[in-house]
């Protein structure tokens, strides 16, 4: 197991802010850590990486023991944060070789590891620019990239992508991608939900400072009931009708909503219970304009467990 | 014996990255050395006239040593300026992930700051050089005020780090940039505590910058207030004792604030 936390507990003041939190994460594999702000992630993270002390509990970090042996786990982790942890005012390049001689690489490993990183990261042209001058996608690039100065066998990516935009986001995604191909962990926190739908094999739901919830992204939505059939109107007033011919299908409560005309509910029977409410509206004489079945989405699993919003 | 060398290597290391700062970057540091030099012309042709000089002497030659003794201890404003903004930017969270030695995030930090301090100095002494100031005693004794003025500068150092390890807000900085210029003031760098209000002209006395100034021109032979108090007559110790007192104070406070960060 490339990271086994049992029981951490990290206490500010009043709150809890880990309050016996357990996580199992196996070699190889992208877990994605997720909850609402507050909820205990980045304390969680902090405290495998060893920047912060729990107050109780244990931690294994890639066989070491967090407690006895932190100078070691810190040959063997990447920490990228939430915020892009570069110099500004220093190119690329001279950011990684710092980074590289910081990491004990010797001045010539240093720079060959810089122009590797750099390279791989598509930032090859840019290395002898200022940082200042890099896009946010740049920047965050070149931060995964001296996240990596050694191949960690554990790499934690604190929201990686917030405040990117979806170009950068992809770029970010992919070049993490790669790094899982390679048999970097990671460990991801995200408040986006198709961030860790995109990225993460496990997702552990994270709330009040433990967790609530494990499993593949699947597992973790088929525990909210099945598909979700939903359909859209051409008219606002046949509203009423269509809920109530849903409502009979599905066993459960329609929501509806009146400006985007929409009815929909949890439907367990998928193709039956489709062709039932086709038929039903058919012979009642409303017009459909649109017709579907839908997995739900994280963030409705993500209602369902915490009772809020991920991003409240 | 290794984990000592690799202490050095990394701060040495982060001491390089400041020094690219310099190069790549060189406007802050130009700035910051402009500053003393626009204050020496200020003082020393504005309003110097206007100040009389015990024993008639010269006022830039009496001024210079103050303004020396101002530019180390305008320091702490950069020092802290740096410590806050690598604490709020996650790049002191980056070095504490990293297996490196960890005392190297403040030995770089005061490695840096001290070449800064020697280069600010020099610069002083030029610009000194140039309005008329000269030092008439020898050389030995004009680089034991040197190494005075750096020894303060080393003490304070660590009043910057404390501080920008403590407060780590703009705002702060911002307070701290303020508070030095009446620190600064009060003090024997422009006029002597003598002529100020019994209780203030104490504190004056009494402020570690005036011991530093006082013991610096007396080394460097450029005149001074002279004074009858305890402090006055004492200077030349005391500017060895405050910079001690307050290492003795900021070092360990320091070391506690680093270790706190991972609370």
């Amino acid at each position: 197991m490339a990271v086994v936390a049992e029981g951490l507990r990290k206490q500010y003041g009043d709150k809890m802010a880990l309050d016996g939190f357990d996580l199992t994460v196996a070699e190889g594999t992208v877990c994605g850590l997720l909850g609402p702000n507050g909820a205990g992630k980045t304390t969680a993270v902090r405290i495998l990486a060893t920047l912060l002390r729990p107050d109780g509990g244990r931690a294994r970090v890639a066989g070491l023991d967090l407690g006895t042996d932190a100078a070691a786990v810190r040959a063997r982790i990447g920490l990228v944060g939430q915020q892009t942890a570069v110099d500004e005012v220093l190119s690329g390049w001279q950011n990684l070789v710092m980074f590289g001689r910081l990491h004990h690489l010797g001045a010539a490993r240093a720079r060959a590891r810089a122009a590797e990183l750099l390279d791989r990261f598509g930032l090859a042209e840019a290395g002898r620019k200022p940082v200042k001058q890099y896009s946010g996608g740049m920047r965050r690039r070149l931060d995964l990239a001296a996240g990596m100065i050694l191949a960690p066998a554990v790499l934690y990516l604190d929201e990686p992508t917030t405040g990117l935009d979806p170009r950068a986001r992809n770029e970010v995604w992919s070049a993490v991608r790669a790094l899982v191909a390679e048999g970097t962990t990671v460990l991801l926190t995200t408040q986006y939900l198709d961030e860790a739908d995109q990225l993460a094999g496990q997702i552990s739901v994270i709330d009040h400072g433990r967790v609530i919830a494990e499993g593949t992204p699947e597992q973790l939505k088929s525990r909210i009931g099945g598909d979700q059939l939903e359909l859209v109107l051409h008219e606002e007033s046949d509203l009423p009708a269509a809920a109530e011919v849903v409502r009979r299908v599905s066993g459960a409560a329609a929501e509806v909503d009146r400006d985007g005309r929409r009815v929909s509910a949890p439907v367990r029977d998928r193709v039956a219970a489709l062709t039932e409410v086709v038929r039903a509206l058919a012979e009642r004489g409303v017009p459909v304009q649109d017709i579907a079945l839908r997995r739900p989405t994280l963030d409705e699993v993500f209602l369902e467990l915490t009772g809020s919003g991920v991003a409240a | 014996m290794n984990r000592l060398r690799w202490a050095v290597a990394d701060g040495w290391t982060v001491t390089q990255r400041d020094l690219l700062h310099w190069v790549r970057q060189p406007a802050p540091v130009v700035v910051g050395l402009l500053m003393p030099i626009m204050m020496v012309l200020m003082f020393g042709f504005l309003f110097g006239g206007a100040i009389s000089v015990p024993g008639g002497g010269d006022y830039r030659e009496f001024l210079l040593p103050g303004m020396f003794a101002m530019t180390v201890a305008f320091g702490v404003e950069g020092t802290m300026l740096a410590v806050t903004t690598d604490a709020s930017r996650g790049i002191t969270d980056r070095f504490r992930s990293m297996p490196m030695a960890p005392s190297a995030v403040v030995v770089g930090r005061s490695g840096a700051d001290m070449l800064n301090s020697v280069l600010a100095l020099l610069v002083m002494v030029a610009c000194g050089l140039l309005v008329g100031w000269r030092w008439h005693g020898s050389a030995g004794a004009a680089l034991t005020a040197f190494v005075l003025l750096l020894l303060l500068r080393f003490a304070l150092l660590w009043v910057g780090i404390y501080l920008g390890l403590v407060f780590a807000n703009p705002g702060a900085v911002m307070a701290v940039q303020i508070l030095v210029w009446p620190i600064g003031f009060l003090s024997n760098v422009f006029v002597a505590p003598e002529t100020m209000p019994g209780w203030l002209g104490t504190i004056a006395s009494w402020n570690p910058l005036s011991s530093t100034v006082t013991a610096t021109r007396e080394l460097f032979g450029n005149p001074g207030w002279g004074g009858g108090s305890w402090i006055a007559q004492h200077a030349m110790l005391m500017a060895v004792l405050w910079p001690l007192v307050i290492l003795a104070v900021f070092f360990p406070l320091s070391v506690r604030a680093f270790r706190r960060m991972s609370r």
